[in-house]
């Protein structure tokens, strides 16, 4: 019994950091109505800035975190400005180039990192890591728990952000409908750029809260990105509130299969699962609601 | 074409409210209604894009509410588009083709109906333009000359009028009367009233997807539930 | 056809003949066989993604399975991989249609991410089921091998199949259908098109070339390995990137694009060294950007808009010398 509540927290902790990754690329899809494969690519760059506090300055990785933030939301802006919206004036036979397009971005920042911190595996000891609560018999990691709560505050002051300020609202419109919000005076081009570079800087925060968990490489990306993609779909496009269930749930639904199916084919069951909300549930997780 | 009682609902909204209607051969029936009114619904009922939330529709003594759009039009029902679908890196003669190949597998075969259709519709002298290029006229008339290529016995034209000037229009209007002497019964959804009194040989208005009033064009159009139907319109 | 077409597609095929005697060494040999393979690759593709407009980041898959099909036969029954060629493209085929049938209810870059996901789903069952697939250890061929100049004729023919396949579908009422699904699925489904059906026929055949690539791909490397034949990066990716280079729903833009693959993939190992594949991620984008019809399809734009008339070709792009 001890085990099962351990692995469903455990589950719960992690889905809330997967949750402020997948929560950057929802924002991303929302508004730009684009699949973004180099979102875990993001993620991967914001913790690798992170690291680089961690190692040259002894930052710790939550304080490093307000670092890689706004690095990654200049990198998000810059890619948002000179790739993905000049991509929109190029007449093409396939709209689905701008999948590509993610694709060649992805390639590209997984193999500068590699460039500059070859292939090794890197982690990072903090004073904290492996420390553990003891709750009932459950051992919850330390880690895990504060960067929980920290991914909850990042969650809860997005909300704040898309739902009282003017920049946040003109966000929102521009997502549901980009030519109305255009009469309205939105400059949906700044909100574009805006938009991706909170998503990066989003995507950031979340990798930097899972750096004491993780191995870092540079092809860590691609699970980001899975996992990403699963939470988006789960939740329903553009939700914000769809995502943070999607990354509980699936911090959830990952945490129970390694403990009681077998790691190797856990990927397969997330897939499976990708696959079947796709084709049955349009809208995610909430359109069993409604039924 | 017979309409028995057809619902449409999308969520809480109903779109198409205990409608019912039959077209008989040959005729050219006229739908009118104020924007929002149901209109295009009904096309997309027929046609099939969704499916009605209650009753049936049939043509001839087929009922057609439980197939797929190319069934239907396999069966002789085609469609013109409100928001014209050109197939636009295709030219105007292949586009007209694609609409012939319905009827036939040969490439020859096609291309020679495709040029009959074109020359019927006066777009030959387009044949080679881009279909992603032309102007709204001529886009509107390529709609009419693709379904037409399919050889349909029901044509469905959605606003073929809208946005065309008043020579454009003269033009469009003399199309259908020329389509229906082929012996093809149409049905119009229109705006522009001196296309429905100039053409239609009965109209029916609807508002709010339930019907107003059926009758010959002169009467329902000075019908005075239409003319409130459209004036709540002007005010709102 | 005109007469200097026939002469133009006589001399080229004499000049496919007779290059691996021009290249006279196992390295140009190699590379000539790569082109051929990402050229049939391109060109299967093609028909369902350039042509019918379904951009499948999933054909990793076929291409896995045609080359396991090969490799199983040897490893489980000892017969040679040469009986794959037959198998694998019937896998292939017969495993799209249920894909097919299920991913065709979704549109556009939807459509594209659950083949991805196909793909991968594909990767990790071939990589976890150990005792039938022999897992991540692959499957090593140990048996004598020709020279690789029948190779080399083996996938002239490949490619000559995919490409005479493909014109014969294009110039038939298939291609009308496919370009008009591509262009506005409703639209074509007001036609009459049974559009799923027809996505179907562009599936299958694109299935089984793929299947064929992956089966003699088996025979010609003599290993298989599930992260290298059902790789997302380097094979679905890959056959994208190479049809975008050459030309979207060109018929000979595939073969354009996988010998300038090739080319620049050698050039940026030979130059660039571990940077080779930042090179290669610069190219994806700056080609998406700035040739976003490839090589041979911004030709035929150039062509169009100098007012030179094609006839019988279908949809803009669709058609090519």
């Amino acid at each position: 019994m001890a085990l099962l509540g351990q692995t469903v927290i455990c589950g719960l902790l992690l889905g809330g950091m997967y949750a402020l990754i997948a929560i950057g690329m929802t924002l991303i899809m929302g508004v730009m109505k684009i699949i973004n494969l180099a979102h875990g690519s993001l993620v991967m760059v914001g913790m690798y800035v992170t690291y680089v506090c961690y190692r040259a300055w002894g930052l710790d990785p939550y304080l490093g975190m307000l670092v890689a933030m706004p690095v990654l939301f200049l990198l998000g802006c810059v890619i948002q400005h000179f790739l993905i919206n000049r991509l929109l004036e190029v007449e093409s036979v396939l709209p689905e180039n701008q999948v590509l397009l993610t694709v060649g971005i992805s390639l590209v920042l997984t193999e500068v990192i590699r460039f500059i911190f070859k292939s090794d595996y890197r982690s990072i000891a903090t004073p904290y890591t492996g420390e553990a609560l003891l709750v009932g018999g459950m051992s919850i990691s330390i880690a895990m728990a504060v960067g929980f709560v920290i991914a909850m505050v990042f969650t809860y002051l997005l909300h704040l952000f898309l739902t009282r300020t003017d920049l946040g609202r003109a966000i929102r419109a521009t997502a549901q409908d980009r030519e109305a919000a255009q009469y309205m005076g939105v400059d949906a081009r700044r909100v574009t750029v805006i938009t991706f570079g909170l998503g990066s800087a989003l995507a950031a925060a979340g990798g930097s809260l899972l750096l004491p968990l993780f191995y870092l490489w540079p092809d860590i990306g691609h699970l980001f990105t899975a996992k990403a993609f699963i939470i988006t779909i789960l939740g329903g496009m553009g939700s914000t509130t769809g995502a943070l269930l999607g990354g509980l749930t699936l911090g959830v639904a990952e945490s129970l299969g390694a403990t009681y199916i077998g790691m190797g084919y856990k990927d397969v069951v997330g897939l499976v699962i990708f696959l079947l909300v796709l084709l049955f549930l349009p809208h995610g997780l909430r359109s069993l609601v409604r039924r | 074409m017979e309409a028995r009682r057809i619902v449409k609902r999308f969520g809480g909204l109903v779109a198409v409210d205990d409608l019912s209607f039959a077209v008989r051969e040959g005729e050219i029936f006229g739908l009118i209604g104020p924007n929002g009114s149901g209109k295009t619904t009904v096309f997309n009922l027929i046609n099939r894009f969704f499916p009605p939330t209650s009753g049936t529709i049939h043509f001839g003594d087929r009922r057609i509410d439980v197939l797929s759009p190319h069934q239907i039009c396999a069966l002789g029902i085609a469609r013109t588009f409100q928001v014209v679908k050109p197939l636009r890196r295709m030219t105007v003669l292949e586009n007209v083709m694609t609409g012939a190949f319905l009827r036939t597998g040969s490439v020859r075969r096609a291309r020679q109906k495709a040029l009959e259709v074109l020359d019927f519709c006066k777009l030959m002298h387009r044949k080679d333009f881009p279909a992603g290029k032309l102007t709204i006229a001529d886009r509107k008339r390529l709609e009419i000359a693709r379904a037409l290529a399919t050889e349909p016995r029901l044509l469905l034209l959605d606003e073929t009028a809208a946005g065309l000037n008043p020579r454009e229009t003269e033009e469009a209007m003399d199309i259908i009367r020329q389509i229906r002497e082929l012996g093809v019964t149409i049905i119009v959804v229109e705006h522009v009233m001196k296309v429905i009194t100039g053409i239609c040989d009965r109209v029916m208005a609807i508002n709010f997807g339930r019907e107003i009033t059926t009758g010959p064009p002169a009467a329902v159009v000075n019908h005075p539930e239409v003319i409130k139907a459209y004036l709540g319109e002007a005010d709102a | 056809m005109h007469r200097y077409r026939i002469w133009a597609a006589v001399a080229l095929a004499l000049l496919a003949l007779a290059l691996p005697f021009i290249f006279n060494s196992p390295y140009y040999q190699h590379m000539l066989i790569l082109i051929l393979i990402w050229a049939a690759l391109g060109t299967a593709w093609n028909l369902l993604g350039g042509y019918c407009g379904q951009v499948s980041f999933g054909h990793a898959a076929f291409f896995g399975l045609g080359a396991y099909s090969a490799g199983l036969l040897y490893l489980h029954l000892g017969a040679s991989p040469w009986w794959g060629m037959a198998l694998g493209p019937v896998v292939a085929t017969l495993v799209s249609i249920p894909i097919g049938l299920i991913c065709f209810r979704l549109r556009g870059p939807y459509f594209a991410l659950a083949m991805l996901a196909l793909g991968e789903i594909f990767r990790l069952v071939f990589l976890n089921w150990i005792s039938f697939t022999n897992g991540p250890r692959g499957i090593l061929m140990v048996a004598a091998r020709p020279g690789k100049i029948l190779f080399y004729y083996l996938a002239l023919a490949i490619l000559g199949l995919a490409l005479w396949w493909s014109y014969l579908l294009i110039k038939s009422k298939f291609g009308y259908y496919f370009v008009s699904i591509r262009e506005d699925q409703d639209a074509a489904e007001a036609l009459g098109i049974p559009t799923t059906r027809y996505k179907l026929y562009a599936l299958l055949p694109s299935a089984f070339l793929t299947g064929l690539v992956g089966a003699f791909y088996m025979n010609y490397v003599a290993f298989i390995e599930p992260n290298v034949v059902f790789s997302l990066g380097n094979v679905s990716v890959m056959i994208i990137l190479v049809v975008i280079l050459g030309g979207v729903a060109t018929l000979w833009g595939p073969t354009v694009g996988a010998a300038m693959y090739i080319a620049l993939g050698e050039l940026f190992r030979a130059q660039l060294g571990a940077a080779n594949v930042l090179a290669f991620g610069v190219l994806v984008c700056l080609v998406i950007l700035f040739l976003p019809n490839g090589v041979v399809g911004e030709v035929d734009l150039f062509k169009r808009l100098m007012g030179g008339k094609r006839r019988g070709d279908v949809g803009g792009s669709l058609g090519s010398p």
